[in-house]
């Protein structure tokens, strides 16, 4: 039996009012936040740990686990921020959830700020989308308005200032450390680290970095509890997620499902491949993480499955691509922004980036020198695991990823260009339409 | 630059956001951009006397983020998703089309000061692809027709409505709405257009339950 779709999240996304506090209360919204204060605050963070419920930015790291390594008792002030940085190729979830679902982040920030003790919150979003931007402060100021962010909430004591912060243009400030110098008024480029943000984050202080998405997760897990959480997902993938799906496919959108779908049912449930489409590769998580084939349709989309696979989870927001697409341009465009957004701190992916895409232009123009593909693959190891952060290991990742399936195209690239063996119009969206 | 009283009341309140007043930088160079168009000389040394940093400081930061833009944008912004996603599915010729019709290219802007175009990464809009954005409200699923009308009617002085968000107003609004974040035109557009609700619609076609058990309003398919 296919795994059902389970919208959560986006169960009310379609009331004309969804994004204000009406329109969340109505469904039970602000209902956790009552039963929240009314615990320990180290019970809320024992609550969202025995759910297992893993970061939603990308990297899974488990967040209850994060919220623990906040030093309690040291004194310090401790900060909340928000990464809602959204900016990963193929990635299309938190944008939404922002301008359709802004209160749920709202109210999960608060539940968060109580249990790891802070009492500032930032939400950093990316400058690029305004709509976003003001959503999201509405609803910080509806939420300000019903007395739920403030001082002494609800008679609790608890003290907490929200603030929308927005960004400039900057891939790299979805990196949690390059967030954070980001958000003191520096160019936005990673730290060393450890120390981690946990014990050294924003002005130095103890500071969880969380996705808009993780965050959201927090109410519905406060009122619903761990085993409704985790009669979704798998054992080490619990719980349900935003997966956006784009390229190929009828029904390009957000769907939301338990972790363990696969992608042949999202295909699916996006109304199948465009008229005349056959898939070609898709890309389980952002440009950042390897490829997969038609023979991995029916893996689970978890960390695990994935990972076992040869790629990663991501963020996933599966991309589709079918027989028109050059597999030649997609890497080589993807380099392109992997080189633009390198920030240059260190060589391996400032140097690294511009070699590769300078390289892979000469395929993607028809006259690449088929000894260069080593240099290339060269290139990458040289740049993963020895990069300062994980743009490097991203922008190492789709050339060896692609290689592993489509060797013979690069090849092709020392003869023929990729407009000449993929007429570029057919790929198009009013190709489909039209011609098929 | 010609600052007025209701632009430094902003700056004030930008400021008393923050625990430390660096904090301040990105939403205040949106500030002054939204004001001159541009981050230019003097609105870095207008930021750096706001904050007590050096202009030098200033500029390293606005130097290092690409919607700071150095030199005079358009009264209105357009940019292209040209990464690979929308460039693939008619980024690339919307971006073509686009730059015949204006006669620049990227970062550029037209003699007459009304547009200026860029090549821009990843929107967050793949699902809307190709993405569009005019003075970086969402243009979804544009086409070369869709973008050439946009360009008259805004050359007309006529309403063009964002497809997810309000009519468009200009490139130094929607800087302004960046530093100050809250405009009132929260409401303006759908909850979520018919993507973004692609999944719920999937859902409900086919009578599956809806989960969360504190969801009174709308609980016929208890779980």
């Amino acid at each position: 039996m296919a795994t059902p779709l389970t919208p959560i999240l986006t169960a009310h996304w379609d009331d004309p009012d969804s994004f204000t506090i009406d329109g969340y209360s109505r469904h039970g919204g602000y209902d956790a936040l009552p039963k929240a204060l009314a615990m320990e605050p180290d019970a809320v963070i024992g609550l969202v740990k025995d759910t297992g419920l893993r970061g939603r930015g990308g990297a899974g790291f488990p967040t209850g686990l994060k919220w623990s390594f906040v030093p309690q008792n040291d004194g310090k002030p401790h900060y909340l921020v928000v990464n809602a940085d959204e900016s990963e190729p193929g990635a299309c979830k938190d944008m939404p959830l922002l301008m359709a679902n802004p209160h749920a982040l709202v109210e999960g920030i608060i539940i968060t700020c109580y249990a790891i003790r802070a009492r500032h919150a930032f939400i950093y979003v990316r400058g690029e989308v305004p709509h976003a931007i003001r959503r999201v402060a509405a609803a910080v100021r509806e939420a300000y308005q019903a007395g739920h962010i403030g001082t002494n909430i609800h008679g609790s004591g608890f003290d907490l200032d929200v603030v929308v912060h927005s960004g400039a243009g900057a891939y790299i400030c979805g990196e949690e450390t390059a967030l954070l110098d980001s958000l003191e008024g520096r160019r936005g480029q990673p730290r060393l680290k450890p120390p981690f943000p946990a014990v050294a984050g924003l002005y130095a202080s103890p500071t969880v970095v969380n996705n808009v998405e993780t965050i959201s997760n927090i109410p519905y897990i406060i009122r619903n509890g761990v085993d409704w959480f985790r009669q979704f997902g798998t054992e080490k993938s619990p719980g349900f997620k935003l997966f956006s799906v784009s390229g190929h496919v009828r029904s390009p959108g957000v769907y939301e499902a338990p972790l363990g779908i696969t992608m042949r049912e999202l295909i699916d449930y996006a109304g199948g491949m465009r008229e005349g489409s056959e898939l070609k590769f898709w890309v389980p998580g952002g440009s950042s993480v390897p490829m997969l084939t038609a023979e991995h349709l029916d893996l689970p989309m978890t960390y695990e499955a994935m990972a076992e696979a040869g790629t990663m989870l991501g963020t996933a927001t599966p991309m589709v691509f079918d027989q028109t697409v050059s597999v030649v341009k997609t890497v080589t465009r993807w380099l392109e922004f992997y080189k633009h957004e390198s920030c240059g701190k260190c060589t391996p992916c400032r140097e690294g980036t511009s070699w590769m895409t300078g390289l892979l232009e000469t395929f993607e123009a028809g006259h690449g020198q088929e000894s260069d593909l080593q240099i290339i693959d060269d290139i990458c190891h040289q740049i993963a695991g020895r990069s300062f952060c994980a743009l490097g290991d991203a922008a190492a990742t789709p050339f060896p990823g692609a290689m592993k399936y489509f060797r013979d195209e690069f090849v092709a690239g020392t003869h023929t260009s990729a407009d000449d063996a993929f007429n570029p119009v057919a790929s198009t969206v009013l190709a489909g339409a039209s011609t098929r | 630059m010609e600052i007025d009283d209701t632009t430094r009341d902003e700056v004030r309140a930008i400021i008393a956001r923050y625990p430390e007043t660096r904090s301040a930088l990105l939403p205040l160079l949106h500030l002054v951009q939204s004001v001159e168009g541009s981050v230019t000389p003097d609105g870095i040394e207008f930021v750096a006397e706001q904050l007590e940093l050096t202009p030098a400081e200033v500029a390293s930061v606005a130097t290092f983020y690409t919607m700071y833009k150095r030199h005079r944008t358009g009264r209105h912004h357009i940019g292209v998703c040209t990464n690979s996603l929308c460039a693939l599915l008619g980024g690339d010729v919307v971006w073509k089309s686009l730059s015949d019709e204006l006669g620049i290219g990227h970062d550029e802007t037209t003699a007459d000061g009304e547009f200026s175009i860029e090549r821009i990464e990843c929107q967050a809009a793949c699902t809307h692809a190709p993405s569009v954005t005019i003075d970086w409200e969402y243009f979804d699923d544009a086409t070369p027709a869709s973008v050439s009308e946009v360009i008259a009617k805004l050359r007309a002085g006529e309403p063009v409505q964002s497809t997810r968000g309000p009519v468009i107003r200009d490139f130094r609004a929607t800087e302004h709405t960046l530093a100050v974040t809250d405009d009132g035109l929260a409401g303006e557009g759908p909850s979520a257009d018919h993507r973004m609700l692609a999944g719920l619609t999937a859902a409900k076609e086919r009578g599956m339950a809806l989960q969360d058990t504190a969801a009174p309003a709308s609980s016929e398919g208890e779980n």
